[in-house]
């Protein structure tokens, strides 16, 4: 039953890819929607089936064969859940759905062809990322985790036909690639020291052992699995790939942030959190680079220009946040916020599209405003996403947030905690800037066309599609989001405001259920008793809760407290400056406008790197590989060779008089001079 | 009874004759002729060695040899019957086309 989950989008990928360039577009978008209806089916009943047993005990196990058997490795293709890959596929698949259900109106003006690959690409990503968190081991996660990879580069290139795209999902395929060279040398490692790839073993094998101190395996392997995760989560320092990924269609943008894709950075460290927690550098390192990814997406998200590329440094800002609480130890916190941010992100990002898709294609937040009477749904529900990521009580990102701040200030990580907060108060502002720009105020049509290269590039490609008509006759007949569009943007608006509820903390009178729920995942007590099948004593975690539950509870409220306090100042200043004072902004960004600039360019990390890193390698494979050893060594022994034979074969030739006297006399001086050496010798 | 140094020695000088004509002589006829002459002349020390050691088998290879000789006379003759009629000569000089 559990092979069911993936192979449902194996198979609507399959029929896809095979035929659906003859299906007409229903049949085949209807197809991939259902396929991802019914491995969401499935696995709320995977789920169900699981709740249903002991806490301690919860597992469902299922191996479909072994894949290798060499001597004494053996490995399995084991599917596996536990409650962190219950959280995980009931995501993919839930959220995948209504991603699929939106985008076959969101897609509905590409042709047929066009339209089935869409989906069955759409269908292989949901089915990589579903291995890669049923995976039981290393490498069958490492399949998935290529996999994705795969997809994302086959969708945000999927408008190939223009450069930027194309570049793009090159650009996220290439940086991806650097994290999953260090992934796999970090699986390796692992191998090495512990003889096998599972992720149980791993675990058990390592509880018994002290902790990492200094420098050791441990550190550097979980350090290489670190880089792995910010590969393909987005983290300093191989995070450019995800903003230039909003190249793709804005379905795709919502997967890959919301549902697939950068979760599996996150999702593996919660993985193999006995693994992490016994390498306290590794974690430090985790923890300070989240907190920096965060603060630093949060800044630049602050100027930019582009619907769907704030949204992106949000994304990047929120991944900062899960990492920053997997660096202080709570697991569960971090897979909390994945959970809530799925729904709010989606959320967001299929708004977005809807006022692009409304829009004919501009993303350009400058020239929008005033969307709210004409687009009520698509306002609606990106005001609640807004409000769940801004953190205002009682929605979905109030709780999973708060968890991580509380967390952190509770590890005694001060600064970490100053830098959340601070970063909580940009995503409030940033997150109202957008609202404000996009839907207040009066419509608008004032970005520069050509100020400098980005905005050209951001002109240029605000659209694929023929464009329809001049920009002032668009504003009059708005369009808001059609039926299948409108329900995934409900039910994601929905789950923005009670996902949280399943995770109220203690302090609230809750029962943090969501961290109870995946507590098992996290401990290797739970691992052994699974093994051996015991029962251990699963009041471990309720107890040390309800001990500290009096001494914590002040601080947690007083610092949920701060948090709301932040979440409404940022509103409210982005209220202010982006609703009555316009001008403040851009008076801020004269005063200071090397900041500003700084910011705009995204503190010029691609032009860093690329000075750094592109351009070195380009000159050293051009000039020295190519110019140098290709053509001076390579290419020269083979045409060497060649000329060798040619110049001598010409001089030998003479050889050939065609005189037959000469040939006799040369057979007979030879006969004579093999005789007369035997006969002398 | 002659000794077997000098029927050697008659066969080598005709054998030595035989080379200098194809060697020396512009005329395939002639060269050819020279050819039968060398043959003749390792038949010779065949038959000698045979009676030598007392068995027939260099008698017998002699036989072999003439066979093929004649053969070889037969075909060789109808090769220069051939150039002739194509060149007008019968100089081996005269054909060197077949080169580089």
């Amino acid at each position: 039953m559990l092979a069911l989950i993936p192979l449902f989008p194996l198979l609507g990928f399959a029929i896809n890819a095979s035929m659906g360039r003859r299906l007409p577009k229903a049949v085949s978008g209807g197809l991939a929607s259902l396929v991802m209806l019914a491995s969401f089916a499935v696995s709320v009943m995977v789920v169900w089936q699981l709740a249903n047993q002991a806490p301690p005990q919860r597992l469902i196990e299922q191996t479909l064969y072994t894949w290798i058997a060499s001597g004494d490795f053996v490995l399995d293709l084991t599917l596996r859940v536990d409650p962190l890959a219950a959280v995980m596929i009931l995501v993919i698949t839930g959220i995948g759905s209504l991603i699929h259900i939106y985008s076959t109106a969101y897609m509905h003006e590409e042709s047929d062809p066009e339209y089935a690959r869409y989906f069955s690409y759409l269908n292989l990503f949901a089915f990589f990322m579903l291995v890669l968190v049923l995976g039981a081991n290393f490498l069958v996660l490492f399949v998935g985790w290529e996999g994705v990879g795969l997809c994302s580069y086959l969708l945000i290139g999927f408008w190939f036909e223009k450069k930027s795209a194309a570049d793009a999902g090159k650009k996220a395929f290439v940086v991806n690639r650097i994290g999953d060279y260090a992934f796999i040398l970090g699986t390796l490692l692992l191998f090495v020291r512990f003889g096998t790839l599972d992720f149980q073993r791993i675990a058990s094998a390592v509880a018994p052992l002290a902790t990492d101190s200094g420098f050791g395996l441990l550190s550097v392997a979980t350090l290489l699995l670190f880089i792995g995760a910010t590969g393909k989560s987005a983290q300093i320092p191989l995070y450019v790939w995800l903003p230039d990924a909003m190249e793709g269609p804005t379905p795709v943008s919502a997967l890959i942030h919301a549902a697939t894709m950068v979760t599996a950075g996150v999702y593996m460290i919660g993985r193999n959190a006995v693994l992490f927690s016994h390498a306290p550098e590794t974690m430090a390192v985790v923890a300070v680079i989240g907190a920096a990814t965060a603060l630093m997406a949060g800044t630049i998200g602050l100027v930019q220009n582009d619907i769907k590329r704030v949204l992106a440094y949000s994304t990047v800002s929120q991944l900062g946040y899960m990492f920053l609480a997997m660096g202080v130890g709570a697991f569960g916190a971090g897979i909390f916020h994945l959970y809530t941010h799925a729904f709010f992100k989606a959320c967001l990002f299929l708004g977005s599209g809807a006022v692009i898709h409304a829009l004919h294609g501009e993303q350009d937040i400058r020239n929008m405003g005033g969307l709210k009477a004409g687009l009520p749904i698509t306002y609606w529900t990106f005001l609640i996403g807004s409000l769940a990521i801004a953190g205002v009580p009682g929605l979905a990102g109030f709780f999973s947030k708060d968890e991580i701040l509380f967390e952190t200030f509770a590890h005694g990580h001060t600064i970490l905690w100053t830098i959340g907060i601070l970063t909580s108060l940009l995503t409030a502002t940033y997150m109202f800037r957008l609202v404000f720009l996009t839907f207040h105020g009066a419509r608008r049509h004032e970005a520069p066309v050509s100020e400098h290269p980005e905005e050209e590039e951001l002109a240029a490609h605000v659209s694929h599609r023929p464009a329809t008509g001049d920009s002032h006759s668009q504003g009059n007949h708005l369009h808001d989001a059609p039926s299948a569009m409108a329900l995934a943007l409900v039910v994601l608006a929905l789950g923005s405001v009670l996902a949280g509820y399943f995770g109220i903390p203690h302090a609230l009178g809750g029962g943090n259920a969501i961290g109870t729920w995946l507590a098992p995942s996290f401990s290797a007590r739970s691992v052994t008793t699974l093994a051996e099948g015991q029962v251990a004593e699963a009041g471990q975690e309720p107890g040390a809760a309800g001990e500290t539950a009096d001494s914590e509870r002040g601080l947690e409220l007083s610092l949920m407290v701060v948090s709301s306090i932040v979440a409404l100042v940022g509103i409210g200043l982005a209220a202010f400056i982006w609703l009555k004072r316009r001008e403040i902004a851009d008076r801020m960004a004269a005063t200071f406008p090397g900041v500003y600039r700084l910011l705009l360019n995204k503190y010029y990390v691609d032009e860093i790197y690329d000075a750094t890193v592109v351009q070195p390698i380009r000159i050293v494979s051009q000039e020295g590989l190519w110019r140098g050893v290709d053509v001076h060594i390579i290419d020269a022994a083979v045409n060497g060779t060649a000329s060798i034979v040619d110049g001598s074969s010409s001089l030998l030739r003479r050889l050939q008089s065609g005189s037959v006297r000469a040939y006799a006399g040369s057979l007979f001086i030879g006969v004579v001079l093999i005789l007369g050496y035997y006969l002398w010798r | 009874m002659i000794p077997l140094g000098h029927y050697l020695i008659v066969s080598a000088i005709l054998f030595a004759v035989g080379t200098a004509g194809v060697f020396l002589r512009r005329n395939l006829i002639t060269i050819l002729l020279s050819i039968e002459i060398m043959l003749n002349a390792v038949n010779l020390s065949f038959v000698a060695f045979g009676r030598s050691q007392g068995t027939v088998d260099g008698q017998i290879i002699t036989f072999f040899v003439m066979t093929v000789a004649a053969a070889e006379a037969a075909v060789g003759l109808a090769i220069v019957i051939a150039l002739f009629r194509h060149r007008e000569s019968l100089n081996p000089d005269a054909f060197t086309s077949l080169k580089w």
